[in-house]
């Protein structure tokens, strides 16, 4: 934001928030206003800043799981799940077969969950007040019932262990998984009767908020937000982590990097992550859920002390890529850790998107980004 | 805390003929904090993480509507209830003090999960205030991390208990210069100044975490940088 629109004798500074009921958490932003039209806008982060790295760098290493939890705070086993490739990677520990389908399951459940509650508020931000939303979090619930049930907390699960998972998946839970998730191709076909194609939506959402497509590399955007530009880069197919190259799905993909493409890509990817836990159900072996040998560090975290060095692991979070960088000196507690944050590295573009935009499309805009304070802030 | 009963000193045979015609008697407290108990609106001010929850229990399997709060208004000033729902960090106290400063008389604080009652996990972090009740008075804790939507719930009724509670002739606000506006404290280079409200919180005499870790913040001591191989980059292949 230059100073020369500042300058000019019709704009106008307006302040956003911190508390201002769209802008998801305590996000600011000060936009310069040319009638209704946005010239400028500025981002002011930081409200949320709870010394993540900081705090983790005085903790053992299985200690920091419960941090990661608080980053994303709509799906926290994904937090696990890139936290614990680094560990992994760091320490050299292997993950038995039945851990990496539980580890599967639980994270494709977290994807849908998040993508639901986006969905939910973006049509918040569109002005459909609370009433998607309730269709959302009705599913929801059904979800975190499962997580209640395997880890013993509803949001902030702390499932993951290094080599496994804390707990096993009785046949029970898996039964229930199943019958949770058939339900949802036959909710999201409601869902989508009731949005994808009504004529609201669509005026509000397409051709807003373009993203090109270079730009969109150029500035490092990852997840459904690169996807939604037609950009075909998904770091399960790319980095294929885990098992995720013995399952069979498809990457969607949007054309026009538009507003209402980056709602329809997170649709279908929810189809897709459906189709993912069907067929992990289907496939999990039976065996042990946790790497016996890990099994005394976890009991001691202070004996769980990898050899000086550095790894960086990274997984496709609903968000987009989620990395984790640690650099171990030999000591039980990480020298650096360092979280590579998708939400505040997609944030960055949001001026560029709302530039030339009107005033009201720019809260649809930033609903569109998928933020969670918690992590862009840390 | 005692709840104020309908009493009143008619004879009951006379409110019984009243009550046939369709008038009914009662105490003036009793009917005012009815009203005000059953419709409690909220601030829709989420911080952090115990904001979804806040939001869980405003949806249809939780419903706080079954309590009449769930009005949720966006300006302090239509609202009776400020649910302090995650971390307060320093940056964000000043705002949080000007918002309960402008709310309308009476007005209540809940303090919700473990990092608005005190900072949680997070009270180690440098930029993490040590709970909001430094600032403002807090009516009522819910603990949690972040707590489920049914302690939520609970800490509503107990908030309507206390609301029952307060008798209309000795309510505080409507007492000659009552004065409510906290200070808003200011973000310095070192923090909040001053860092703490003396008039409605004093650091205790012992604390805890310094018995406990002969420190009140964990700090850790980071030794050189260890020393890493360097990655072998491969040459670029020859045009």
């Amino acid at each position: 934001m230059s100073e020369t629109i500042l300058n000019e004798p019709q704009t106008l500074e307006i302040n956003f928030g911190p508390q201002h009921p769209s802008t998801h958490g305590v996000f600011r932003m000060r936009a310069v206003l040319d009638g209704e039209t946005i010239r400028g806008l500025k981002l002011v982060i930081g409200y949320l800043h709870r010394n993540h790295e900081q705090i983790a760098e005085n903790l053992t290493y299985p200690g920091v799981f419960a941090y990661t939890d608080r980053l994303d705070y709509l799906n926290s086993m994904q937090n696990n799940f890139g936290y614990a490739l680094a560990a992994e990677k760091l320490a050299g520990i292997t993950v038995p077969e039945r851990a990496e389908y539980i580890r599967v399951i639980m994270a494709e459940l977290a994807r849908i969950v998040n993508h639901l509650l986006l969905v939910g508020f973006l049509l918040n931000d569109l002005g459909a007040f609370f009433t998607p939303c309730l269709y959302a979090v009705r599913e929801r619930e059904r979800i975190l019932d499962i997580f209640e049930d395997v880890s013993g907390s509803r949001m902030m699960c702390n499932y993951f262990r290094f080599g496994g998972v804390k707990n096993d998946l009785t046949e029970n839970q898996l039964g229930e998984i199943r019958k949770v998730v058939s339900r949802l191709p036959a909710f999201l076909d409601e869902f989508e009767a009731l949005l994808s194609k009504n004529e609201i939506l669509c005026m509000r959402c397409q051709n807003v908020g373009g993203l090109p497509k270079d730009l969109a590399v150029n500035a490092g955007i990852t997840g459904p937000m690169l996807r939604a530009s037609g950009i075909n880069y998904d770091i399960r197919k790319t980095d294929r982590y885990s098992i995720y190259d013995r399952f069979d799905f498809k990457v969607p993909l949007g054309q026009k990097g538009d507003v209402y493409d980056r709602y329809y890509v997170r649709i279908l990817e929810m189809r897709e992550s459906v189709k993912i836990v069907e067929q992990a159900i289907a496939g999990i072996p039976r065996g042990e859920f946790l790497n016996a040998k890990t099994l005394p560090l976890l009991r001691n975290p202070r004996l769980f002390k990898p050899a000086a060095g550095e790894a960086y692991g990274r997984i496709e979070s609903p968000k987009g890529e989620l990395g984790y960088y640690l650099v171990s000196d030999g000591t039980p507690q990480p020298w650096r850790y360092h979280v590579r944050a998708p939400s505040l590295i997609n944030l960055t573009v949001l001026e560029e998107m709302c530039v030339g935009q009107k005033i009201a499309d720019a809260i649809v805009i930033l609903g569109s980004i998928d933020i969670v304070l918690g992590e862009t802030d840390r | 805390m005692n709840h104020i009963e309908n009493k009143s000193r008619i004879d009951p045979e006379l409110r019984d003929e009243m009550a046939k015609q369709n008038i009914f008697i009662t105490s003036l407290d009793f009917i005012y904090n009815w009203g005000r108990r059953s419709s409690v609106w909220p601030m829709q001010f989420g911080l952090a993480c115990c904001a979804i929850e806040m939001i869980a229990a405003a949806a249809a399997r939780y419903d706080i509507a079954r309590f009449g709060a769930e009005l949720f208004r966006a300006s302090p000033r239509q609202a009776d209830l400020m649910i302090v729902a995650g971390t307060v960090t320093k940056k964000m106290t000043p705002n949080v003090v000007r918002l309960y400063n402008q709310m309308a008389e009476p007005k209540y604080v809940l303090a919700m999960g473990a990092c608005a009652i005190s900072g949680g996990p997070f009270i180690d972090g440098y930029n993490v205030l040590r709970g909001i009740d430094r600032f403002i008075p807090v009516d009522v804790y819910v603990p949690g991390c972040p707590p489920r939507p049914e302690a939520l719930l609970y800490g509503l009724m107990e908030l309507q208990k206390k609301i029952d509670s307060q008798t209309f002739t000795k309510a505080e606000w409507y007492q000659k210069g009552l004065k409510r506006e906290f200070p808003v404290p200011e973000l310095g280079p070192n923090g909040l100044i001053p860092k703490f409200n003396p008039e409605i919180w004093q650091p205790r005499e012992q604390d805890a975490r310094k018995t406990r870790y002969g420190q009140t913040v964990l700090t850790g001591k980071k030794q050189k940088a260890p020393r890493l191989e360097p990655v072998a980059v491969p040459p670029p292949p020859a045009a």
